[in-house]
């Protein structure tokens, strides 16, 4: 009995050179279900379509993708990430929408020196100070679109702006990216509650404050409920709005419908970027699940055709991390965004555009893009990352 | 701070109050006469909003959809009460707060499997899509009004039901008291299935008018029903007037809160420590207000038995 353990120690030793793998595993934990679970499934949904278009590998590796719902509890993505780290042995980690989930579990994985690819959250302390070398962001920093947007405002002249957000950090911080590039006056700054259903308080003080325009980060269903009572009061025939991106993505742009016509948004992609990529997965898309797809899809596709690239270049030896961390890096993917690299703290470098929701020939409201805001942006980050 | 933007400001008070009595008012003489806690009352707020908006878009005129939508939410509402609550009403309160959570999750899950986890469309019907002048220099949104309308409607039928009635007097005998209502001959089993019945059918109304207003979509009833039950509490468990007084004072502490609190802090206070503690501070008031009022009237402001 030791005799042979002993040469299975051997043998282990001996066998240092690293061989390819025979597949691939993917842990994909998202938000399923819920009130955010439509963000989740649009990931999903993009994720599962690049393995379509990959014949169902990674990288020539057969792909098994194991995908769990975190119900956007942080302690359900925890458990579940431990379980895919130690007891299925997955390879990858990825899927995570929000930023308080991926905080929850980001350890079990970076821990474990598990490569996680965000395809969504991007906090600003993985950006900066607490850069990670087994992290990688496919889609931007939380204040990336509302810098976006506030360049866009203060560019346009612009002097006298009504801002509104809720009260949480994640809110604050969004504004903070406003603020970054917008320079002039503001004629208001309301915080409201997490969760608040009627915003005609809100709407009363901008019609009285008389602002230029008017930027409102909420996300989710407040975004709804303030959208339809903002075309409701009529605002939007006295005050441009501007928004962040993910207020108007395709899935919400379809529920919504009129309320959310004319508005001004920024976000790294859309749905007519002019590209190979884009067109195909546009097209596939909307085939394989009949709707347009939204920025989470194509982050979702973004990930997955990452990850497909990298274990191409390192030829399906998974097992070398420098090596994997190197193809990563490099990113020799075509991104559905267009130009795509990676800064060194791992978030992309990439442009954003100015969009705004008009009808198409069909009478379905989507994102057409007007403008290039800002051309191969690093996020404000990077200079505290030590990577 | 104009005296416009105050008086605009008042109606928004007062139309966000109405709807919360129209919640509270089934909340309150469910929780009163029946002594049911039911959480679930807001996943028949929920199911209404969804009924209405997918009957307008089936039949295309919302005014259509709203009557339908109400009498389809009162009948599934007298159908859980005659298949799930009723055995509930001599357990205690516990197994009625874990039993209708369950009944929540149910709804929630159950609406996601038919309707899908992206929120519905319902906009304003066109004939009350614009505003009104009402002052020189206030206009205000002609639906808001309209639910400021049906809410005072709402609650002045109620008030002749339950004052002038004799359906009106079983209800008050039962919440008064509910052991002699039954010695003296009164038919409980019926008299609940028909408050509950008139619980869910307000509901539906309140979802039908806030559908246009809000998100349509999964999970939305959980966020009124706390209100709902600040309001209940507030106004005295059973009774009518108390649910109509609370939801006035929880609607106008609410908007006012957020209107002016961090207005008057900042005038104050340094504008740091203000833009901290104001937008905090507007979201607690009307739970302030709740303590408030227990402190002195622990029973609320106006007890059914009293």
């Amino acid at each position: 009995m030791k005799t042979k353990l002993l040469c299975l120690i051997l043998a282990g030793a001996l066998s240092g050179y690293v061989q390819a793998a025979d597949k691939i595993k993917v842990g994909f934990i998202s938000t399923l279900s819920g009130p955010g679970g439509v963000l989740g499934a649009a990931i999903r949904d993009g994720f599962n379509l690049a393995l379509e278009h990959t014949g169902g590998k990674l990288g020539g590796l057969p792909a098994e993708v194991i995908i769990e719902d975190d119900q956007q509890k942080p302690d359900v993505a925890k458990q579940l990430a431990d379980r895919l780290v130690k007891r299925d042995k997955v390879d990858i980690g990825t899927g995570i929408v929000f930023q308080n989930i991926l905080q929850a579990a980001q350890a079990s994985f970076l821990g474990a020196d598990i490569f996680y690819i965000s395809p969504n959250t991007g906090p600003s302390d993985l950006a900066g100070a607490n850069c990670n070398p087994y992290f990688f962001a496919v889609s931007w920093v939380s204040d990336s679109y509302s810098e976006a947007t506030g360049k866009n405002v203060n560019d346009k002249g612009y002097k006298n702006v009504f801002v509104i957000a809720p009260n949480y950090p994640g809110g604050k911080d969004v504004v903070n990216g406003f603020k970054r590039y917008y320079k002039g006056a503001y004629a208001g700054e309301v915080y409201t509650k997490l969760g608040q259903l009627d915003y005609a308080v809100e709407i009363s003080q901008m019609r009285a404050a008389k602002p230029d325009a008017v930027f409102f980060f909420l996300p989710g269903g407040m975004g709804v409920n303030f959208l339809k009572q903002w075309q409701q009061a009529g605002m939007g025939k006295d005050f441009p709005l501007f928004g962040t991106g993910w207020s108007f993505d395709q899935d919400t742009l379809a529920a919504v419908g009129e309320p959310t016509l004319g508005a001004l948004n920024a976000a790294h992609w859309n749905l007519d970027l002019d590209n190979a990529a884009n067109k195909k997965f546009v097209a596939d898309f909307e085939k394989k699940y009949g709707r347009l797809p939204n920025e989470y899809a194509s982050q979702g596709y973004d990930a997955a055709m990452l990850i497909d690239a990298a274990v191409r270049d390192v030829k399906g030896k998974i097992e070398d991390k420098a090596a994997l961390r190197k193809a990563l890096e490099a990113a020799t993917f075509k991104s559905v965004r267009g130009a795509f690299k990676f800064n060194k703290n791992h978030f992309p470098i990439q442009n954003y555009y100015l969009r705004q929701v008009v009808k198409d020939d069909k009478g379905r409201y989507v994102n057409k893009t007007v403008s290039t805001i800002f051309t191969d942006h690093p996020d404000a980050y990077v200079a505290a990352c030590n990577m | 701070m104009t005296w416009l933007l105050f008086l605009e400001q008042c109606l928004n008070g007062l139309q966000f109050g109405l709807m919360l009595f129209l919640l509270a008012a089934g909340l309150t003489l469910v929780f009163g006469i029946m002594d049911l806690i039911n959480l679930a009352h807001g996943s028949l707020y929920m199911v209404g909003a969804y009924l209405v908006a997918t009957l307008t878009q089936a039949t295309g005129s919302f005014f259509l959809a709203v009557p339908l939508g109400i009498v389809a939410t009162a009948l599934l509402g007298m159908v859980l009460e005659a298949m799930v609550l009723r055995g509930l009403y001599r357990r205690d309160h516990l197994s009625q707060v874990l039993a209708t959570f369950a009944l929540i999750l149910i709804a929630n899950e159950t609406t996601r499997a038919i309707w899908g986890v992206q929120p519905l469309s319902l906009n304003v019907p066109d004939g009350l899509s614009g505003s009104v002048q009402l002052l020189p220099g206030l206009s205000y949104s002609a639906f808001r009004l309209a639910i400021i309308a049906v809410g005072l409607a709402v609650a002045a039928l109620l008030y002749f039901v339950v004052t002038r009635t004799r359906i009106g007097m079983l209800v008050r005998a039962g919440a008064s008291n509910r052991q002699m209502a039954t010695a003296m001959g009164t038919n409980i089993k019926w008299l609940f299935t028909a408050v509950f019945g008139a619980g869910a059918a307000l509901c539906a109304l309140a979802g039908a008018m806030l559908g246009p207003l809000l998100a349509v979509q999964v999970g939305m009833g959980e966020n009124i029903l706390i209100l709902a039950f600040v309001t209940v509490v507030i106004g005295g468990i059973g009774s009518i007037r108390g649910a109509f007084i609370g939801a006035l004072l929880v609607g106008v502490v609410d908007t006012f809160g957020r209107a002016f609190i961090p207005t008057i802090l900042r005038a104050v206070l340094s504008p740091a420590f203000a833009d901290a503690a104001g937008p905090s501070l507007a979201a607690i008031s009307i739970y302030l207000l709740m303590i408030g009022v227990l402190f002195w009237k622990p029973q609320g402001l106006f007890p059914a038995g009293s």
